[in-house]
């Protein structure tokens, strides 16, 4: 039997035992939605971990940087620094005033259906393209690593065991799978950092004279081929140490502005992150589960500099791929894998492929019930049944929303394949930070904040940041003729940036300001008082 | 017989009024002032901190070029030195939180018990 295979199996056992464990605990809404709030700060901090080290983390960062050196290496920088966006500004007040959702908060002095409407919507389209881009990787890896396994099995697989942790075990249970996943990816990471260093003899200097050895090029457009660029210039030559290789040229620098504003005010709008925070008991709970957050993350994103660099050294930029008929497709999201085979043979790549598949599967998790408790909770609940309260039936309907959001990842993920992975999750960042962000925050900070402004920043900042995206690089393009279709639209971009977040996070929040001040709700700034005391203090927290 | 029927459990607890005047009392304001003095500067001391590191590597590639130890250069030192400044705030935050923990449950203990729970 394929190893692999194995090892995936074991994995699943585990989990299973867990949600069979979990779902004898899960019958109320506060056990489904926030596993009855008995995670302890410790455990938590494991869970926010492994919700955060998503397959794009892992496989995704590994890659760049092994493709493009140290640019690559600004995505584990912004994923850290966002959590002191996370634990100054959010997670205290938020774990304070809320119950389940992100909504919540939001609604709290701001009682529109409106504000759950619009709040559920961007949860939706946020956790959706983000469960997307999770599930296209596992579809590739397992289709790679268990031959006679497709594409569109391996999708639905992770799809069906995800739904069967969601729907049985509810927030326990994918609370517990995602902290195994979690124990399992910073061990295999250590290990496979350890493995890399050994080769150099432990030598830091050694290491990096070998990444100093790999170079890359660029043009100022197009893509060099043999060192010339398609309008006969030399390609500039830089090594992988040196910045530049993929953030350059006439936007370059802006770019890498964009994207950090992206990371680090993204994610304290991610919702799956957010509904983390109610699982503990009290905001001092939530406090800690963000430094312990902060601690594993931190570790591991210096450790890709190990997993990149090391996959760019050992492995080769060259051969990062799957090999057909002795030619290499490139495929950036195998330079962890392989790297693992390359340092610990045939065995290791089994176990470092699990943890992948694992990963994926926690963290698409982790998406549904997020998105299911916002519909449930936020559209069912509060909106169509107007508060009033049924706690099995609310339990029911959040079953069946995450059955239906599962079913529609699975879908979109099979006809979305060949989309380009990374783009998915940027743009889940950048929806994140341009519309969940202004409003949490002037919620929390701004007692003249109401509902038009809510409602009005939320849909500019969803709109301005959907709508970049679509005129953004990542999908306008012209290809080659002859080469492989990468671009959905086959024309010049009309917006110079990759990432949008630097003209749609402040466009969201302007439109907030500007909509706030139009209008007044002397109800809502009357409210504030209360949140403004409950967010501080706790009193009256649930 | 809709008279007959238990009333709905309280699901909420009935709100309590003095939320203003929770607001006005000195402990509550000490606490939001002490919360402030600390987590203003912090937020605006990161943002800079870590924006500069796109800015310069962005716009002075050269210079970030620079190699200070061997083969490791300035940009990588520079973005290294982001993960010790997260974990020192971060530090310096759960420290200072202690405080903020004390004058809360002064506040607690006086406005906890009536009202909602």
């Amino acid at each position: 039997m394929n190893t692999s295979l194995l090892m995936f199996l074991v994995f699943i056992a585990i989990t299973l035992a867990i949600t069979g464990w979990a779902s004898r605990r899960t019958r109320t809404t506060a056990e489904f939605y926030s596993a009855g709030r008995t995670i302890t700060g410790f455990q938590n901090g494991w869970a926010v971990a492994g919700d955060y080290m998503s397959a794009a983390s892992f496989l995704g960062i590994a890659g760049l940087i092994a493709f493009y050196g140290y640019d690559g290496f600004m995505y584990s920088v912004g994923w850290l620094v966002a959590y002191l966006t996370v634990l100054l500004l959010v997670a205290e007040p938020l774990r304070n005033t809320g119950k389940f959702t992100m909504a919540d908060v939001l609604a709290f002095r701001l009682r529109s259906p409106a504000v759950r409407s619009v709040a559920a919507v961007s949860t939706l389209t946020v956790s959706l393209f983000y469960m997307i881009a999770q599930m296209v990787g596992a579809g590739s890896l397992v289709s790679l690593l268990i031959p006679g396994i497709g594409f569109n099995t391996a999708i639905v697989m992770v799809g069906v065991l995800m739904l069967v942790y969601v729907i049985f075990g509810g927030m326990l249970a994918t609370t517990w799978v995602q902290i195994v996943k979690a124990v399992l990816l910073m061990s295999g990471t250590i290990l496979l950092s350890v493995l890399v260093m050994s080769r150099f003899g432990f030598s830091l200097g050694a290491f990096f004279d070998a990444v100093a050895g790999v170079q890359g090029s660029f043009c100022a457009a197009g893509t060099p081929q043999a060192g010339v660029c398609p309008d006969g210039t030399a390609a500039v030559v830089r090594d992988f140490t040196q910045p530049g290789l993929y953030y350059h040229g006439k936007y370059g620098a802006l770019g890498l502005v964009s994207l950090g504003v992206a990371l680090i005010f993204g994610t304290a709008g991610l919702p799956h992150i957010l509904v983390r925070f109610y699982t503990v008991p009290s905001a001092q709970a939530a406090r800690t589960s963000v430094v312990w957050a902060m601690i594993l993350i931190g570790s591991f994103y210096v450790m890709t500099t190990f997993l990149g660099f090391g996959a760019a050294t050992l492995v080769g930029k060259a051969n990062i791929g799957v090999v057909r008929d002795g030619a290499v497709t490139p495929n950036q999201n195998l330079a962890a894998p392989l790297l693992a085979q390359e340092v610990g043979g045939e065995i290791f790549l089994s176990f470092v492929a699990a943890i992948a598949f694992a990963t994926i599967l926690a963290v698409v998790a982790g998406l549904t019930i997020a998105s299911s408790s916002a519909f449930a909770h936020d559209v069912w609940f509060s909106v169509v049944k107007k508060g009033v309260e049924d706690e099995r039936e609310q339990v029911l309907v959040a079953r069946i929303a995450a059955g239906v959001i599962g079913a529609l990842a699975i879908g979109l993920a099979i006809s979305l394949r060949t989309l380009n992975v990374a783009f998915l999750v940027g743009l889940a960042f950048a929806v994140a930070a341009s519309a969940n962000v202004p409003a949490i925050l002037l919620t929390l900070y701004w007692r003249r904040f109401n509902t038009t402004g809510m409602v009005t920043g939320m849909v500019v900042g969803l709109v301005s940041s959907v709508v970049l995206i679509i005129l953004s690089p990542a999908v306008m393009g012209v290809d080659a003729p002859g080469a492989a279709v990468r671009h959905l639209i086959q024309a010049e971009p009309l917006f110079p940036l990759d990432n949008p977040a630097l003209v749609s996070a402040p466009l969201g929040f302007l439109a907030a300001v500007v909509g706030s001040l139009l209008t007044r709700d002397p109800a809502a700034e009357e409210a504030y008082s209360e949140l403004n005391v409950r967010a501080n203090t706790g009193l009256g927290a649930v | 017989m809709p008279d007959a029927a238990p009333p709905p459990p309280a699901a909420h607890p009935p709100p309590r009024d003095d939320w203003a005047a929770i607001e006005a009392d000195p402990a509550f304001r000490e606490l939001v002032a002490a919360k402030r003095r600390f987590i203003v500067p912090a937020t605006v001391f990161f943002i800079v901190y870590y924006f500069a590191l796109p800015v310069l590597v962005g716009y002075f590639p050269g210079v970030m070029d620079n190699d200070v130890v061997g083969n490791v250069n300035l940009a990588y030192l520079f973005a290294l030195s982001q993960f010790f400044m997260a974990w020192a705030v971060m530090w310096l935050y759960v420290r200072r939180a202690r405080k903020f923990d004390a004058i809360e449950r002064r506040i607690v203990e006086r406005y906890g018990q009536g009202g909602e729970g």
